[in-house]
C-alpha cells in the first residue's frame, strides 16, 4: 500500500505528556467531584435521618427485604467460607503438628476480617444493587420528580429508610454469618477431618475474645452505611434509558466493594491499635 | 435585578414608582411568572432569558420541537430544577429563594402530569391517587379519602375495579388519566401538563383535552400544558408560547418565538412557526443527511 505523502509525524513526547496529564487531570477532577457529591448526599441524608421520623409504611418493606430476604445467602456464603477454610488450612497446619489449634485460626479469622466482609459483600451484591436499581428507574421514569412535585423530600422519604436499614441489620447478618461460618469450619474439622473436640473450641476460646466480635460488628456498621449512600448516589444520578440502570446497578456494587476493602484496611488498622493501646494487644497468640 | 425587588414590594395592584408616586397596576398580578430566567446543564445552556407571565385562570400552551426545553421549564417552574439565574416568581415570593420546606408547601398548590405518567410501580392505583392527600393533610379519615379516590377516578373515567391493580397493569392512556387523578387530589391551583395527550390515540386524545377543559372549568384551575399537538393546544389554550431550540438561534434571538392567543399563531410571518404548526420538515431533512 503506497504511503500517502502528508501522514503526520509522530506526536512528540511532549505532545503525548501533555495529554495524558490532560487526561489524568479529568480523571482526578471527576473522583474529586464523585467524593463531594457523595459526602454531601450523605450529610443531607443524617440531616435528614434527625430532622423528620421516618415513617413506618416506609421502613418495613425495607427492612424485610434487607433483614428477612438477605438470610439465606449469608447463611449460605458463610457456612461455605468456615468449611473452605479449614480445608485450605488444615495440611499447612498438620504439617507443622499444629492441627488441634486449628479452631483458633479459623475462627478469628471468621469473625474478624471473613464474617463482616462477606454478610457487607452479600449486603451489597443483593441489596445494593437492587436499591440502585430500583432507585434508578425511579428516576429516569420521573417519579422521584413526581414524589418531589407532591411535597415530601425525596432523601427523606427514599434515602433515609434504605440507610437505617442498612445501617441496623448488618451486624445482624454479620453475626449470622460469623455463627454459620464457625458452625461449617466446626463441622470439617471436627467431623470430618478429625480434630479434637475439646482443642478446636479451647484453642478457639482463646484467640476470639469479646473484643474481636465486637471489631467486627464495628465495621460492620461502616460498611452498611457505606453500601447503603453509594448505592442510592448511585440510584439518584442514575443515567436515562435501561442502560443507565443497570450501569448504576453494576456501579454501585463495584464502588460499593472497593470502598468495603478500604474501610476494612482503614478500620483495621484503628481497631488493632485501639486494642494494644487499651487492652494491651490481641486477646490470645496462637502459641499460647 | 433591582427591578425584581421592587416586585416584592407590590401591594396588591398599588405601588409606588420612582418618584414616589402611588400608581395603580393595570392588571393583576399573575399567579406565576418567569423573570430573566436561564438554565443551564453542565454549561449547556437550554433556556435562556425566558420571560413568561401565567394570568390567574387562563391556560397556556407551550409548544416546540423535541429537546427545546419544554419538560425543563415546566419542571424549574415548580423548582425540580434551579436556574442558573433569574426569578420566578409564585404570587410575589421568588420560589428560587425559598427555603426546602417552603417550596414542599408551594409545591402543594401545583398539580403536576408527568409525560409518562410517573405512576409510582410499587403501588397500587387507590394508594398512588391517595399519595398526596396522605402526604399532605395526613389527619384525613381513611373512609374520606377513599370517597375523594372513587370520585377522582370516576372523573377521569376509571371504575373502581382498577383501584387495586398496580400500575404495570394498565395500559398507557390509563396510567396517564391516573396521573391526572393524583395531580388533582389536593385540588391545585395550578395544573402542569407534560405532553398529556403524547402517545395516545385521537379519541384518548380527546378525552385528556375534556378533561383539562373541566379542571380549568369546574376546578377554576390555571393551567400550563407543554404539548407537540397543534390541534389540542388550539383546543384548550387560551394562549400559545412557542419555543424555539437555542443551538438552532443566534447569539440575542429571543427563545420565544410567539406569544398570544391561538387565533394569531395561524397569520403569523414567522417561518420557523410556520414550520412546526404545518409540519414540515424543509431544510431539517437536508441537515440530517448531511451528517
Ligand atoms: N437533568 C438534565 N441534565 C442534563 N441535560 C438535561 C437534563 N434535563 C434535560 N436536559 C437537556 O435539556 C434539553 C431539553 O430537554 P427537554 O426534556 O426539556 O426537552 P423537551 O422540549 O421536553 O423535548 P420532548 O418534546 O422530546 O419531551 C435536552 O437537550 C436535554 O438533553
Ligand atoms: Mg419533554
Amino acid at each position: 500500500m503506497p504511503q500517502s505523502q502528508w501522514t503526520p509525524r509522530k506526536r512528540s513526547w511532549r505532545h503525548r505528556l501533555t495529554d495524558l496529564s490532560i487526561k489524568i487531570g479529568e480523571a482526578v477532577t471527576r473522583r474529586v467531584r464523585f467524593f463531594g457529591d457523595l459526602t454531601f448526599f450523605a450529610a443531607s441524608t443524617v440531616f435528614w435521618l434527625f430532622a423528620r421520623r421516618p415513617s413506618k409504611g416506609t421502613l418495613v418493606p425495607i427492612f424485610y427485604n434487607v433483614g428477612v430476604l438477605s438470610l439465606p445467602v449469608v447463611i449460605l456464603t458463610g457456612m461455605f467460607v468456615g468449611m473452605v477454610l479449614a480445608v485450605q488450612s488444615f495440611p499447612q497446619f498438620k504439617l507443622v503438628g499444629l492441627e488441634s489449634r486449628i479452631g483458633g485460626a479459623i475462627n478469628l479469622s471468621l469473625v474478624k476480617e471473613l464474617g463482616p466482609v462477606l454478610a457487607a459483600t452479600m449486603l451489597a451484591g443483593r441489596v445494593g444493587s437492587s436499591i440502585a436499581a430500583e432507585l434508578g428507574t425511579m428516576r429516569v421514569t420521573e417519579q422521584i420528580d413526581a414524589l418531589t412535585s407532591m411535597g415530601p423530600n425525596p432523601i427523606h422519604y427514599l434515602v433515609v429508610p434504605r440507610f437505617l436499614a442498612c445501617l441496623i441489620l448488618i451486624p445482624g447478618l454479620t453475626i449470622m454469618a460469623d455463627a454459620m461460618g464457625v458452625f461449617g469450619g466446626a463441622f470439617l474439622s471436627i467431623d470430618v477431618l478429625g480434630v479434637d473436640w475439646g482443642y478446636y473450641w479451647d484453642y478457639s476460646r482463646r484467640m476470639v475474645g469479646p473484643f474481636e466480635i465486637f471489631a467486627g460488628m464495628f465495621k460492620s456498621i461502616f460498611f452498611g452505611g457505606a453500601i447503603a449512600m453509594i448505592s442510592c448516589h448511585q440510584g439518584f444520578h442514575c443515567e436515562a434509558g435501561a442502560e443507565g440502570v443497570g450501569k448504576a446497578a453494576t456501579h454501585s456494587f463495584v464502588i460499593s466493594f472497593v470502598m468495603i476493602l478500604i474501610l476494612d484496611l482503614v478500620l483495621g488498622i484503628f481497631l488493632d491499635r485501639f486494642q494494644t493501646a487499651f487492652f494491651g494487644g490481641p486477646t490470645g497468640g496462637m502459641l499460647g | 435585578m433591582t427591578e425584581s425587588k421592587d416586585k416584592v414590594t407590590w401591594e396588591g395592584q398599588v405601588y409606588s414608582d420612582a418618584e414616589g408616586q402611588r400608581r395603580v397596576l393595570r392588571r393583576r398580578r399573575p399567579l406565576l411568572e418567569t423573570e430573566h430566567l436561564y438554565v443551564e446543564f453542565d454549561g449547556r445552556e437550554v433556556l435562556r432569558d425566558i420571560n413568561l407571565p401565567i394570568r390567574r385562570g387562563e391556560t397556556v400552551a407551550i409548544i416546540g420541537e423535541s429537546g427545546c426545553g419544554k419538560t425543563v421549564l415546566l419542571k424549574t417552574l415548580i423548582g425540580l430544577n434551579k436556574p442558573t439565574y433569574g426569578n420566578i416568581w409564585l404570587d410575589g415570593v421568588d420560589l428560587t429563594s425559598m427555603s426546602s420546606r417552603q417550596l414542599s408547601e408551594a409545591r402543594t398548590r401545583f398539580g403536576f402530569v408527568f409525560q409518562q405518567a410517573a405512576l409510582f410501580d410499587s403501588m397500587t392505583i387507590w394508594e398512588n391517587v391517595a399519595f398526596p392527600i396522605v402526604q399532605n393533610r395526613p389527619k384525613t379519615r381513611k373512609d374520606e379519602i377513599n370517597e375523594t379516590v372513587h370520585r377522582l377516578l370516576l372523573e377521569v373515567g376509571l371504575t373502581q375495579d382498577v383501584e387495586q391493580r398496580y400500575p404495570a397493569e394498565l395500559s398507557g392512556g390509563m396510567r396517564k388519566r391516573v396521573g391526572f387523578a393524583r395531580a388533582l387530589a389536593i385540588n391545585p391551583e395550578l395544573m402542569l401538563y407534560d405532553e398529556p395527550t403524547t402517545g395516545l390515540d385521537p379519541i384518548m386524545s380527546d378525552v385528556i383535552n375534556e378533561m383539562i377543559i373541566n379542571a380549568r372549568d369546574q376546578h377554576k384551575v390555571t393551567g400550563v400544558i407543554v404539548t407537540h399537538d397543534m390541534k389540542s393546544a388550539k383546543k384548550v389554550a387560551d394562549r400559545i408560547v412557542m419555543l424555539y431550540p437555542l443551538r438552532r438561534l443566534g447569539e440575542d434571538e429571543p427563545q420565544v418565538l410567539f406569544d398570544g392567543p391561538p387565533d394569531e399563531i395561524d397569520d403569523t410571518d414567522d417561518k420557523r412557526v410556520w414550520q412546526f404548526i404545518n409540519g414540515y420538515a424543509g431544510e431539517r431533512l437536508m441537515e440530517m443527511t448531511k451528517n
